[in-house]
Parts: C-alpha cells; sequence; structure tokens
C-alpha cells in the first residue's frame, strides 16, 4: 500500500446492511485505525463467523475467512499461530459468539492468543429477521418469543474478564461514541494478548427494545479513576445493573501463547529434522 | 515347519500385558524377524481382558494370524477366555507350579508350562506388578530369545521410572529365565533366536501417520483427545516442537479443525486426527474446507460404533459419514491405507493432494490399524516428494481472482501477509474473486469447479492395487485394512489353485472408476469384506456400477482372520 486513508481500505463488496445499522461505526472505526497506524492491509487478517456482523470481512481491504457459525475464534488462533506476525482480527455478532460458539470464547481468552476480538451486540439474531438472543432482556419480545423471553440476559464483559481475557472493553457504535470506539479498537490491536471489545450495535430493523435511543440514555462512560488492572474492581462494574458502562474495564500484561510456544521449543530444543534420531523410538 | 509363530499375552488391563508385549514385539525385531501385532483391550484404565498379540516370523506378514501358537496366561480367567484359539500342539505358559490342573476340560495336546508368574513377582521379587517381567523371562528361555537383547529393552523401556523398578523388573526377568530353565520337561519346538540384524522400523499404524506428516512438512497439529487416535497426538507433541512445529489440544474437534483450516489459510501445512465421534462434530467444517477451498487432511481412526460406541474396538463404519458427511455437494478426497507401511505413504499423498487441489483430504484408519504394530522398510527422505499450493503471480494479484475458473478447477491461492492478494475464505457462495454470489448460474459454475478438481488426480498418485489372476470368475474387493488379512487368504487359496482377483482401491472418493469397471466386468462371484453390519462400501458398488456383489460382514470390533476370507471364497467357489 502506499496510502492510508480510511478510504483506502474500503473492500470490493458494498456492506449489505441496513442503513443506520449499528455495524457502520464498527467497520467506520476499523477503517480509521488502519488509517492512523498506517496498517499494510496483507498484514491484516480479519475472521468471522455468520450473522449480519460476519458479513464485515467482506467490506473491508484485507484478508478475510468468512467461515462457519460460531467458529470464528479457532479459526482465528489456526491463522495467528501459524502466522504470528499477522494482526488478527475476530468479529461476530452476539449469537455467534455467546449461543452457537460460546464453548470457544473461554479457551481463547485463557490462552491469550495475540488478537482482538469484537463482539458487535444487537441482541438479537437480525440475519434471520429477529430472533431472541444471548443477550437479550428478559421477557424480550421477538419472532421465536412472541410471548417473551424466559431467560436471563448474558454479560459479555463479565464473562470475558472471568475468562482470562488480558484486555476487555466496551464501545458503542453510535456517533456520540465513535471516537471511543476508534481509541479503544487501537489500544486492542496495540495490546500484547486476548483483547476483547463488546461493542453496542444496536439493530434499526428488528430491535425495538435495545435502540440506539434507549442505549444514548444507558451508556455512561467509565470513570477516569476506575484502577483497570483490578479484575475484581472491574468485574463489579461489569455487574452494576443500573449502568452501562463504556470504556476500557481491564488490562494487565501476561505472557501470550505464541510467547509460551517458544518456551516449548526452548524446552525440546531445537533438533531439526534428524530422521535417524526420530527412527530411534521404533528399532 | 511353519514360517513364523503367534505369541498371545493375555490378562486382565492394569497387569502390564502391553508392556510385556511391547518389548518382546521390540526384542524380536532387533533379533532379525518382522512383526505383525494385535491387542484387545477394555476401554477403562483398570480391569477387564487384554491381551498382546505378536505374529513373527523371518519374511513379511500381512495379518495377527488364524491361531495362536504361545499363550501366557497372567490369570486363570485369562487361561480359561482364551484356550480356545490355542493351536493343539501349542505351548501353554500359565500361573501356576506344575502340580497346576487346568480349569477348563482340557484334552489339546499342548505343551504346558506353568510357572508361577504371581508367586515370583509377589514373593520372590516382592512386587505383585513385576509378573510381567516374570513372563518376559520365561519367554525368553523357552523361546530362545536372546537373553541380552530382552534385557536392554527392559533397561530402556523402564528405567525412567527409577533406578529401584529397573533393578526389580530385571529381577523378575531373571526369575521368570530361570524358572523355566528349571522346570521345562519336554522340548520346546520354537526357536526365536537371533536370526540376522534387522534394519526395518516396527512401528503402528499412528505412529506412521504421525512420522509420515512431520516428514511431509506438516508443521501444524490440532486435535482433541479421543481414542484410539490420542497417541498420534502425544508422538506430535514431543516431536512436532523439535523441527519448529505447533501441537494445540483444542476445546473440541469442531475447534481442531477450525484452527487446522486457519493455519492452512495462513500458508501452513496442517492436520488434525480423530475417529468417528469427532469426525461426526467435524463435518461442518469439512464442508467450509471444501467450499472456500482450503487445504487440509483429517484423519478418522475409526472405531466401533454409533454413539460413543466401542472406543478400543476397531470396525470400518465411518465410510459414508467420509464419502457424503456434511450438507451440501462437498468435493473431499478420501483415502484407505491398507497396511502400517501404507499409512507413512498415504498421508504423505494426502498433503500433496490436498496442498495441489485445495481441499480437504480424509484418511480412514482403524484401530486395528492404528494400533498394530508391523516391521516396514525405512521410508528415505529424499523419496519424499511434496507438491506445492499454486501461488498467484504479480499479474495475477493485480485483479486477484481466488476462485478463477480454470480448466482444471485449481486456482492460485495467495496467503496473508506475502502479497495484495487480499481476498475473503469465503463459506457462502462466492463469484470468482470471493464475493457472495447466489446467481444460479454462477452457483453451477463454481460447484463444477470444485468437482472438476478431482478429475485428475489419478496422475498423481497410485489409485489402487490389484493383484490375482485377470480372468477368474472370483474377485474380491475391499477398502482398508482388511487387505493384510485378503492377501494372506489370496496366498493361501491361490497356490491351492483357486482363481481369484484381489482389487483394492486406495482412493475411495473420487474411486478409480474405469479400473473397477474392468475388474467386476467378468466376474461371477465378488466378495466384499467389511468390517461394519450394513456394507457401506458393498451399497456403493452396488449403486455405482450396478453389479451384484457378495458382501461379507463381520462387526464384533475385531479385524478379520485370514481363514474367515479363505473359507468364504471356498465356500462360494464350490458352491
Amino acid at each position: 500500500m502506499t496510502r492510508y486513508t480510511p478510504l483506502d481500505y474500503i473492500g470490493r463488496n458494498k456492506p449489505v446492511w441496513c442503513a443506520g445499522c449499528g455495524d457502520y461505526g464498527v467497520l467506520t472505526a476499523l477503517f480509521n485505525v488502519f488509517s492512523q497506524k498506517k496498517i499494510d492491509a496483507k498484514n491484516v487478517a480479519i475472521i468471522s463467523g455468520i450473522g449480519c456482523s460476519g458479513r464485515l470481512p467482506d467490506f473491508i481491504k484485507a484478508y478475510g475467512f468468512h467461515g462457519a457459525h460460531g467458529r470464528a475464534l479457532p479459526i482465528a488462533i489456526g491463522v495467528k499461530v501459524a502466522n504470528p506476525s499477522l494482526n488478527v482480527f475476530v468479529v461476530g455478532g452476539d449469537g455467534d459468539g455467546l449461543s452457537i460458539g460460546a464453548g470457544h470464547f473461554p479457551h481463547a481468552a485463557r490462552k491469550n492468543i495475540d488478537m482482538t476480538y469484537i463482539l458487535m451486540d444487537n441482541s438479537l439474531f437480525g440475519m434471520t429477521k429477529g430472533q431472541f438472543s444471548p443477550t437479550s432482556p428478559c421477557k424480550f419480545e421477538s419472532g421465536s418469543s412472541p410471548y417473551g423471553t424466559l431467560e436471563e440476559p448474558m454479560d459479555p464483559i463479565a464473562l470475558s474478564l472471568i475468562y482470562g481475557s488480558t484486555f476487555v472493553a466496551r464501545g458503542y457504535s453510535g456517533p456520540s461514541k465513535l471516537n471511543d470506539l476508534i481509541n479503544l479498537i487501537r489500544q486492542a490491536m496495540e495490546h500484547k494478548g486476548f483483547s476483547f471489545i463488546h461493542v453496542l450495535s444496536p439493530c434499526i430493523t428488528y430491535n425495538k427494545v435495545v435502540t440506539f435511543q434507549s442505549l444514548n440514555a444507558q451508556v455512561v462512560d467509565i470513570d477516569e479513576k476506575h484502577e483497570i488492572t483490578d479484575r475484581n474492581e472491574a468485574l463489579a462494574l461489569a455487574l452494576r445493573e443500573e449502568k452501562l458502562y463504556v470504556g476500557l474495564f481491564y488490562k494487565i500484561t501476561k505472557p501470550t501463547f505464541g510467547e509460551r510456544l517458544i518456551t516449548i521449543s526452548e524446552k525440546c530444543g531445537k533438533r531439526g529434522l534428524d530422521i535417524e534420531r526420530l527412527y530411534v523410538n521404533f528399532t | 515347519m511353519p514360517t513364523d509363530y503367534v505369541i498371545r499375552i493375555a490378562g486382565e488391563s492394569g497387569e502390564g500385558i502391553v508392556l510385556s508385549g511391547e518389548i518382546v514385539t521390540l526384542a524380536l525385531s532387533r533379533s532379525g524377524f518382522n512383526i505383525f501385532t494385535f491387542s484387545t483391550y477394555p476401554a477403562e484404565v483398570r480391569g477387564g481382558p487384554s491381551m498382546f498379540q505378536i505374529r513373527t516370523g523371518a519374511n513379511r506378514l500381512r495379518s495377527q494370524g488364524d491361531s495362536v501358537d504361545i499363550l501366557v496366561a497372567l490369570n486363570d480367567d485369562a487361561c480359561d477366555e482364551n484356550l480356545k484359539d490355542l493351536n493343539e500342539d501349542g505351548l501353554l505358559i500359565c500361573d501356576g507350579t506344575p502340580e497346576k490342573q487346568l480349569n477348563s476340560p482340557f484334552d489339546k495336546k499342548v505343551i504346558n508350562c506353568p510357572i508361577p508368574i504371581t508367586e515370583i513377582a509377589s514373593k520372590e521379587v516382592g512386587v505383585y506388578r513385576c509378573k510381567n517381567m516374570v513372563v518376559i523371562g520365561a519367554l525368553s528361555n523357552l523361546l530362545n530369545i536372546d537373553y541380552s537383547i530382552i534385557e536392554s529393552v527392559i533397561k530402556e523401556k523402564t528405567s525412567r521410572k527409577g533406578s529401584h523398578v529397573l533393578e526389580k523388573n530385571l529381577l523378575a526377568f531373571k526369575l521368570g529365565f530361570d524358572y523355566a530353565e528349571i522346570h521345562k520337561t519336554k522340548p520346546i519346538p520354537y526357536n526365536l533366536g537371533p536370526i540376522g540384524k534387522s534394519e526395518k522400523l516396527v512401528i503402528s499404524g499412528n505412529e506412521a501417520l504421525a512420522l509420515g506428516a512431520l516428514m511431509s512438512g506438516c508443521r501444524f497439529y490440532a486435535a482433541y483427545p479421543i481414542t484410539p487416535a490420542t497417541d498420534l497426538m502425544e508422538w506430535l507433541a514431543l516431536e512436532l516442537p523439535g523441527v519448529g512445529g505447533v501441537v494445540i489440544q483444542a476445546e473440541d474437534e469442531i475447534s481442531a479443525l477450525g484452527m487446522v483450516l486457519g493455519a492452512s489459510f495462513a500458508g501452513q501445512k496442517a492436520f488434525t486426527a480423530t475417529s468417528g465421534p469427532g469426525l461426526s462434530l467435524m463435518v461442518e467444517l469439512i464442508g467450509i474446507a471444501s467450499m472456500a477451498e482450503i487445504p487440509s487432511v483429517i484423519v478418522d481412526v475409526q472405531r466401533g460404533g454409533p454413539g460413543t460406541g466401542m472406543p478400543t474396538k476397531t470396525e470400518q463404519s465411518d465410510l459414508n459419514l467420509a464419502l457424503y458427511g456434511t450438507h451440501g455437494d462437498a468435493s473431499r478426497i478420501v483415502l484407505a491405507p491398507t497396511n502400517v507401511e501404507d499409512c507413512f505413504f498415504q498421508i504423505i499423498n494426502a498433503f500433496n493432494l490436498s496442498e495441489k487441489y485445495q481441499l480437504p483430504v480424509i484418511i480412514l484408519s482403524d484401530q486395528s490399524l492404528g494400533h498394530r504394530k508391523e516391521s516396514i522398510r525405512r521410508p528415505v527422505m529424499a523419496d519424499i516428494k511434496q507438491s506445492k499450493r499454486l501461488r498467484p503471480g504479480d499479474d495475477e494479484i493485480k485483479d486477484y481472482r481466488r476462485y478463477g475458473l480454470t480448466p482444471a478447477g485449481v486456482s492460485p491461492m495467495a496467503i496473508p501477509g506475502e502479497n495484495a492478494g487480499y481476498y475473503v475464505a469465503q463459506g457462502l457462495e462466492h463469484d470468482e474473486y470471493g464475493s457472495p454470489c447466489y446467481d444460479p448460474e454462477n452457483h453451477l459454475r463454481m460447484t463444477a469447479k470444485r468437482f472438476r478438481k478431482l478429475q485428475n488426480i489419478s496422475g498423481d498418485i497410485n489409485m489402487f492395487e490389484k493383484y490375482g489372476k485377470q480372468d477368474a470368475s472370483t474377485g474380491i474387493i475391499g477398502w482398508g485394512s482388511t487387505e493384510g488379512a485378503v492377501r494372506d487368504a489370496f496366498e493361501r487359496l491361490d497356490a491351492e489353485g483357486y482363481g481369484v482377483e484381489v482389487f483394492y482401491p486406495k482412493v475411495l472418493n473420487p474411486l478409480p472408476d474405469k479400473a473397477i469397471r474392468n475388474f467386476l466386468k467378468n466376474k461371477k462371484t465378488i466378495l466384499v469384506p467389511e468390517i461394519n453390519y450394513t456394507g457401506q462400501f458393498a451399497m456403493l458398488l452396488r449403486g455405482k456400477y450396478l453389479k451384484q456383489v457378495t458382501p461379507l460382514n463381520i462387526c464384533g470390533g475385531i479385524p478379520f482372520t485370514a481363514k474367515e476370507i479363505y473359507s468364504k471364497v471356498r465356500e462360494l467357489c464350490n458352491r
């Protein structure tokens, strides 16, 4: 690449999202982060699952992998371990990451893989035209819950903290917080380890409960005095029900999976391809 | 005199049966003999009947043997259970003193050599667990297996458990040897003294797959532990980091294949191994690999199914899953190695085919093939050819079409980090650029492209093995690990003048149609032996080639003996 304006990262496909969808905020933020950091797009791999947010790699100039529903994290782990010099992003929705693919989230987090996971949360299944999701509020009425949902919603921030993510933040794709979202994604990208950003990204077509309007009234910036290295404090903040905090909850430094892999190689020793030594096992 | 012998060590899981079998196996291999092992054991860690069988002789061996020449029973139950398999004039080593009377009615002319195995281990050695070493000592004496060779194998295999353990093991071994020497009453007609120095490797099917993967340049392995494929991961976990590779234990099989696809997308040769339940979980991503055209290798070491089934028992019942598993029309290659040496070469084929044609390649092994050890020739690194992925040139990058339509169906694959060939590995149907596209003609074009890749592979590898009389009216056609028993049966039938031709495809998808049609053409009787209940391959042959076949199915969790095949063919020929 020779130019690094946000427009230079526009992909070959036009977004298929509804006009006004929250996901545009995330796409715009990514264009800006790449531009600010003058990232060469050939070194970026964006891995996604299925759903509206999973279509994002099609709209951005970079390498992408639009795989199976819920499986973006394992695929991304394979990419990062195979080529640690790549900037690896995972994008997906609340259904992808907390429903069908929920089993992969803890294992990606506790490995502390050096990549950024952006969970775009619209509190329902948008692509299938409006069914409740793991983050829909209780009693939420939708196509598949005409009499209201029975389940309590999951809390992505609390889970991510418990799972062992070393960078946990919440952003909001509303225009008022777009600059903050750009800053969060930039920090996440700069963080060495597994960084998780929960982005409130409302569906303007099917969600009449969680909307830009409702979120505008709910979101509150995390206080500057918040201690980001204290996991208990971060968890307490996440679990406060009266407010929806946005900003950086938690950030610590720990050896990444890649760094720990190097210790394995050291323990094992660089033996090279010594066939006769391998054959000793069998003679 | 027969050219080979079958030794069976039987007891209870936890009595060290496998270790004793491995020690004798290695000692015999070092004495210049060929090896073919067969073992059965329960899925549980402790308790339940377990046995380790070694067929050994000067010539190459292809099946586990029809009956037992030398039976070692570590306890009375094992003796009662296994006696039926012992030859009329076989040698029996059971736990007891010379006065010992056998429980079961017994009229065989066996040479009975009771050894007080438990007593020697518990009282003289002082360690009950050393029973297996007492047995090895007795075997060494009675079969003339070289004392010092066994002694050094025991040292290698057990010294890391500490000098105290090794000392006790060696003592138990010596006491077993001495007891047999003093108390044997009859001359023993078996001599397994050294006949030369073996240059061969004695290796299991799973180890051969792991070794072949490493030697063909694979540096990424992800898997979830599952019997009977786990030892493949353990071997790679030990050895892959030394050559700059990575082994990841994933949280489940879906994740394991996901990681493999991610690593391959990033340019690495990658694979995973599992068994039936794991393959069931992987099928969605197999479809993604097919659709997004990602080179990937998946080993299925089949076990008894369905459900959790019989984890430690063999079966060939995943054929349909491997051939058809996943929704939609998904092109893939399925390979079926026929023996341990073939495992080594088929995984190299698997990597070469997957890299060249950018699709998933499934290898169908099974528990008996994965866990048995055979003597194989030492593979030479220089003989191993590695196919490279087709990469885009500089001019192709300018208007890069990841899924460009080509005559052979293979399109150049850009690798992240290398150049500006940005594209999305696309699970949705897509156009040549990888952009989602649901146009009816496009779907047809792209599906045809993905299947076109299968048309040329006959130029890359040996698609099948065929032997016997071409004009024979009787044929045997099977797949995978049953080939050894079929080969042994064939040789016996051939020597007796029965005209039989045998056909084993190594590639089950795409099948070598022309060669199979030629084979089937003039046959009146076609036997299809399979270790499954429904005859999955027989059904495929009937449907595809419209030819009546005679299925021979067993599904007891153990492999065919040559005798079973031989008897069936004779019965069909004499009908």
